[in-house]
């Protein structure tokens, strides 16, 4: 699971070509919150993968750290309009959590510590778009972007990344989260401006 | 309640402080309000994005004049446009009168502890503006936090000579050379002379950053205030 | 679980909330199921605005309700739970 040229994106592509309809370009690391900040000590840390036969597999912080990791640089899109460019990251590909599951799910709800919810398609996660990351720009990931560990899934708007992530729950229908159970779109994708519901 | 989206313009504005302004807006069909209410304020942009934001009243009700406390902060959506962009003459939205808990209703008697950091005394201002153009007898007493000397809001209305009115300046970083204190935060020292003159049932008026009014809050129920009588507003 | 994050308080819903309640809300009583600290609407810890706005008890953190403004639309949910109630608004 090694990757190869961390970082490289080749000659320089306009920035409108990497600037979702409505979205504006910032440097800023806005922190948008919904509650107190958990604060979760690696040593109690671990995630769980429950398919809906009920079959859980589980990896403690140091167990995460012993799987393949990768180095990944994503545009960042908020909801909330703004987007970030070229964000550094470290962690491991969603595929080896979820890899030979025995499972007809097509749809998962991620929970995180402090309650927070937020469905996506299985399909979604797989294919090495998706990560559980640790590390942000070479420093282990803060607590209030989500630290020790969240989803990084950056091809969809940010609040499907999920900050604290704590278990992935495979369902064979489609449970809207924490925003998508307020006007929040079930899918969220940047490029086809999928915000709200009706979107 | 069903309150309504009115124009309102920008008649004056005035630097109270390096980056906090008094903007007075004449808003017709305004209803009216109490000391220590807030309202709404809505921008909208060319393309139709909005933002809407609450911002303090800082004086009585006037007619259709309104006047707000805003502090610019840095790299914010809203209050710097606000501050220092909007002309003159140009309208923005507002609804309200808002909030019915952070209130002063000016109907007793008794004596009322008022404590401000930075710009969380632009409600507090609005009491004490009412209290003194209704000639209530309640006493106030203003524990009123800043960085230094040139953060103070309302020089005239608050240092004015007033005997029911007593004032009491918490420098946090660099205070002047008569200061009868070191800098640095709120202590409970700073609100026992204020608060041994209240009665039981004074009611406490804290306004200010959310660490701030955690703080003093957790202060003023540790000198034996009943929490119920401790009324907050917090703002980001 | 320290609070590191800013939040506001329930003064600021009142705007939010004129727009579907016949009555001021920020005096309403509240009690958490939680808990069961008790206090005004206006006490509540708020977290937002965007991307919507989250009420917690001051004490536990349990949600008491969370709205969303969307164009002509006000989403709420009173309660932990994901169960939303959808109001049209005038925009």
């Amino acid at each position: 699971m090694t990757s190869f040229s961390p970082g490289f994106r080749g000659r320089a592509r306009p920035l409108a070509d990497r600037l979702p309809p409505g979205q504006y370009p910032t440097e800023a690391f806005p922190v948008l919150s919904t509650g107190p900040t958990p604060h979760v000590p690696t040593a109690a840390w671990d995630l769980t993968v429950t398919t809906e036969h009920g079959e859980t597999r589980r990896w403690t912080w140091d167990g995460m750290m012993e799987l393949p990791q990768q180095d990944t640089v994503q545009d960042l899109h908020c909801v909330t309009r703004w987007s970030r460019f070229d964000t550094r990251w470290r962690g491991v590909p969603l595929d080896v959590f979820l890899e030979d599951l025995e499972t007809a799910a097509e749809h998962v709800v991620v929970e995180s510590h402090g309650g927070y919810t937020t469905n996506l398609p299985l399909a979604d996660l797989l294919g090495g778009r998706a990560w559980i990351a640790h590390t942000y720009d070479g420093h282990p990931l803060a607590p209030e972007h989500g630290g020790p560990a969240r989803l990084l899934v950056p091809h969809l708007y940010l609040w499907k990344s999920a900050k604290w992530v704590r278990a992935l729950r495979l369902t064979t229908t489609n449970e809207p989260g924490f925003w998508e159970s307020v006007g929040y779109h079930d899918y969220g994708d940047p490029w086809r401006e999928q915000r709200t519901w009706g979107d | 309640m069903r309150t309504v989206w009115r124009t309102a313009r920008l008649a004056e504005r005035h630097a109270q402080t390096r980056s906090g302004r008094s903007l007075v807006f004449t808003v017709p069909g305004w209803p009216g309000h109490l000391p220590g209410q807030h309202l709404d304020v809505r921008l909208t942009a060319d393309d139709g994005y909005q933002a809407v934001r609450s911002y303090s009243l800082a004086a009585p009700a006037d007619g259709d004049r309104v006047e707000l406390g805003v502090q610019a902060v840095p790299g914010g959506e809203v209050s710097p446009y606000l501050a220092d962009e909007l002309p003159v003459g140009a309208a923005v939205e507002m609804r309200g009168p808002l909030g019915n808990w952070f209130v002063w209703s000016g109907a007793g008697d008794e004596p009322v502890l008022l404590v401000a950091g930075g710009s969380g005394v632009v409600p507090l201002a609005s009491m004490v503006r009412a209290r003194r153009a209704t000639g209530s007898p309640s006493a106030f007493h203003l524990l009123y936090s800043v960085r230094g000397p040139d953060e103070l809001w309302y020089r005239e209305d608050l240092l004015h000579e007033d005997p029911l009115l007593d004032v009491r300046i918490v420098y946090t970083r660099r205070s002047p050379q008569e200061a009868d204190r070191e800098p640095g935060r709120v202590l409970p020292a700073d609100l026992r002379a204020p608060t041994a003159r209240l009665e039981p049932a004074s009611p406490a008026y804290v306004c200010g950053p959310t660490g701030f009014v955690e703080s003093v809050a957790d202060l003023l129920v540790g000198l034996g205030r009943d929490p119920a009588t401790v009324r907050t507003e917090r703002f980001g | 679980m320290a609070d590191t994050s800013d939040h506001l308080d329930g003064n600021c819903l009142a705007g939010p909330l004129s727009e579907i309640l016949a009555l001021e809300p920020t005096t309403a009583w509240w009690r958490c199921p939680q808990c069961a600290r008790s206090g005004p609407l206006a006490g509540l810890h708020v977290y937002g605005p965007e991307p919507g706005l989250t009420a917690r008890c001051p004490g536990c953190a349990y949600i008491a309700l969370r709205l969303v403004r969307q164009g002509e639309h006000v989403w709420l949910t009173v309660g932990g739970g994901t169960g939303a109630f959808r109001f049209r608004v005038t925009p």
